[in-house]
């Protein structure tokens, strides 16, 4: 259980986090960027977007993996959001009841996404990949076809010019961040949307409180092994199906929230971009596809953002190009991801080898030659 | 199967054959039956099928061998594609035209494409079991990467080059002077009025397939097959497994490359930067609606994949658009493509396991 703690262990266990900081913390003073502004967008951005990456951390907790399919809950808020713009409900009363539209229709869509998944076994994530795409066929026929034809909508202003579908951009007027500035506080020039933080830390509370609860012991056992689990009379499809529920009701009130800050809604894109965000996220504040904490969340979204925030500056200053540094950040974000996926793949494979080779009484793992070191480090932690 | 009268044998196909891909192949059905009556020409229409059919098939082809070997469907396409916008751009910088130019795209993604496709391969073989998400972000990671060196790297042909600044390339680069059609247009026999027969493009996806069939029936591709439908009886016979998966990727990745050419070629255009990205999900959807399953892939499957699905995308727009007097094609595409490969993944195969 306990093993001697090695620099290199820490070095190779975090390898992600450690490219990350080195790389924009040299990017930092290239931006030239006054410290505070960096603060203030840091604080804002924890408040905007955290709640969305907090969705991830059920199914991984369930063996899932990163659930790529929370993009379906994103809709679902999105959803509510037209509808409370629709009916002009404003202020903090419009996001509670965007929340009660969105809810319902994202556990729905949970619901299904979780029997899709589990006819998918093995390859969670790429399968959770296609079917945010594949919904967003559904969401856009439904917002662009359906919205004004079969359901009505009363406000002009949103409606398209030919008498049916939702416009491409939406002004969110009646709600723009009214959760941020429910409860203003300032401490030396930093503003903090304490409101945001509050529900944050309900959410915090609930995901600890759920962890210790019936189902939340059920689901880390589930990600442990579905065979075991089984056995022992957990019902192992439920549980898997309830993790992405709750994964995706969470990411409908996250992307509701992430919307009220930014104060206007690209209709049919806003969703694509937020599991990739979220991915990133986490996985830059050390999760891997098997393990991720409450930290993990906070450390990423500082991270990531840090540097969605001074790269391109730096790039500007750097190469005279903002280009550069936009494609820069992209390209380091998709890299990241790659490379929290390798890794956390490499070292199963080198624990399973070892774990083979210990079955064979070690003297026939001489084949494949597992790469030892981090098969030894990992055999503590991965479990 | 004891009564096996002709209503046993046709439910027993289509449920073989999947029963969502006979529903869209009676849907494309459909649309050429409808076609004439809403105004559409069925020999137009149809000419821009074997059209496009030439333009995306040996793309789809080069997911082929990697189905084969078991690693799945290749979402780290672009990899390949990156290696063919390298041959074309170069072939452009130097001047290169006409058939000469086409070629010498070809020659010079294939260095590129065979280094790629190498290191990638060494890659996935690391990452058994997770391929197919590590694949995608592989190539998300190096489509936005190149897009930082077609900035930096010094291409200097103004038809290339960005025309203020002298530096970095443009977006979209035609091939007007290059090769633009010369595929297409090669030994191309017009047919009454509006079916152009697209010979030359047909021509090289069955030099392509050839190569591909050859390859498959040739020993490495045996082995490839067998270490794809069992690793350890292949191990048992003596075929490394990881070198087995790796020659799959390298060949993928060089048909990608080609496949890019052959696009571009009939596009008109090379398109840089972020038009990669998502370039994988059409051929892999075009695949899965060919019949194959994550696992299992034959030319067969390319080809009626490839027609059907470029059909669809032909005649949705304007068949569709004529009968509800809107534009759904969007949809119908994003649905078709995307619930195919749903369907595929979540399908258990006999293969698989």
């Amino acid at each position: 259980m306990k093993k001697p703690i090695l620099l290199r262990t820490i070095f190779a266990d975090n390898l992600v986090v450690v490219i990350f900081l080195v790389i924009t913390a040299a990017a930092v003073p290239v931006s030239g960027l006054p410290l505070l502004s960096i603060a203030q967008e840091i604080v804002t951005r924890i408040g905007r977007n955290a709640f969305l990456v907090f969705s991830l951390i059920l199914p991984i907790m369930a063996g899932m993996g990163i659930n790529f399919g929370m993009v379906l809950g994103a809709m679902a808020g999105q959803i509510g959001l037209i509808f409370a713009v629709d009916w002009n409900i404003v202020g903090v009363p419009g996001l509670i009841f965007a929340s009660m539209i969105g809810v319902p229709i994202a556990a729905l869509l949970g619901w299904m996404a979780g029997e899709v998944l589990n006819r998918a076994r093995g390859r969670e994530m790429v399968t959770g990949f296609i079917l945010a795409f594949l919904m967003d066929g559904v969401y856009q026929f439904v917002v662009l076809y359906l919205m004004g034809f079969i359901i009505p909508l009363h406000s002009i202003t949103i409606k398209l010019s030919r008498g049916y579908g939702v416009r491409n951009t939406l002004n969110l007027d009646a709600v723009r961040q009214t959760l941020d500035r429910l409860i203003p506080l300032k401490i030396g020039g930093l503003t903090f949307p304490i409101a945001n933080y509050l529900v944050m830390a309900v959410l915090c509370i609930f995901i600890v409180w759920f962890r210790k609860t019936k189902l939340g012991q059920d689901m880390r056992a589930v990600g442990q092994n579905q065979v075991v689990s089984h056995a022992a009379g957990i019902p192992v499809e439920r549980t898997r199906i309830l993790a992405i529920v709750i994964s995706t009701i969470f990411a409908c009130i996250g992307q509701i929230i992430f919307l009220q800050n930014m104060g206007n809604m690209a209709t049919y894109n806003a969703h694509k971009q937020t599991g990739f965000f979220a991915a990133a996220a986490i996985l830059v504040g050390g999760a891997s596809i098997a393990k991720a904490t409450i930290p993990n969340v906070f450390v990423g979204v500082v991270l990531l953002h840090l540097m969605y925030i001074v790269v391109p500056r730096a790039g500007t200053n750097l190469f005279g190009s903002a280009m550069i540094g936009e494609f820069f950040r992209d390209a380091f974000s998709y890299g990241v991801i790659a490379l929290a996926l390798v890794l956390h793949a490499w070292r199963k494979r080198a624990n399973a080898d070892s774990a083979r080779s210990g079955l064979r009484g070690g003297a026939a793992g001489n084949r494949t030659e597992p790469p030892a070191t981090i098969a030894a480090a990992d055999a503590g932690a991965g479990k | 199967m004891t009564d096996a009268g002709i209503k046993g044998r046709l439910v027993s196909a289509v449920r073989d054959f999947g029963w969502p891909r006979v529903i869209i192949f009676i849907f494309v059905v459909l649309l050429f039956l409808a076609a004439p009556f809403v105004g559409v020409s069925v020999s137009a229409s149809l000419s821009d099928v074997l059209n496009r059919f030439g333009q995306n098939a040996v793309m789809v082809l080069a997911l082929v061998p990697m189905m084969q070997a078991g690693a799945g469907l290749n979402f780290g396409l672009p990899v390949g594609i990156i290696a063919g916008l390298l041959g074309a751009t170069l072939a452009v910088q130097f001047g290169l035209t006409g058939w000469v130019g086409f070629l010498a795209a070809i020659v010079l993604c294939l260095p590129f494409a065979i280094g790629f496709g190498w290191l990638y391969g060494r890659l996935l073989n690391k990452v058994k079991g997770e391929e197919m998400t590590i694949a995608m972000y592989v190539g998300f990671a190096g489509v936005t990467f190149m897009s930082i060196m077609w900035i930096i790297l010094p291409y200097t042909s103004p038809n290339m080059v960005w025309g203020y600044a002298g530096t970095g390339l443009r977006t979209t680069i035609t091939l007007d002077g290059y090769w633009t059609r010369i595929l297409n247009d090669f030994l191309a026999v017009r047919i009454g009025q509006f079916f152009i027969f697209p010979t030359g493009v047909l021509l090289f996806f069955g030099l392509a397939a050839l190569g591909m069939r050859l390859f498959m029936r040739s020993r490495t591709g045996t082995a490839i097959t067998a270490v794809g439908s069992n690793p350890d009886f292949a191990r048992a016979g003596g075929v490394s497994a990881d070198r087995m998966r790796t020659i799959s990727v390298v060949v993928s990745t060089v048909y990608g490359a080609i496949g890019i050419l052959v696009y571009q070629q009939s596009f008109g255009f090379i398109q840089l930067y972020n038009a990669p990205l998502y370039m994988a999900m059409p051929a892999v959807a075009a695949i899965l609606l060919g019949g194959a399953s994550v696992n299992k892939a034959s030319l067969v499957n390319v080809m009626v994949g490839t027609f059907l699905f470029q059909s669809i995308l032909t005649m949705t727009p304007s068949v569709i658009n004529s009968i509800l007097q809107t534009d759904m094609s969007e949809v119908i595409r994003i649905l078709v493509s995307n619930g195919m490969i749903i369907y595929a993944l979540t399908r258990k195969s006999k293969v698989t396991k």
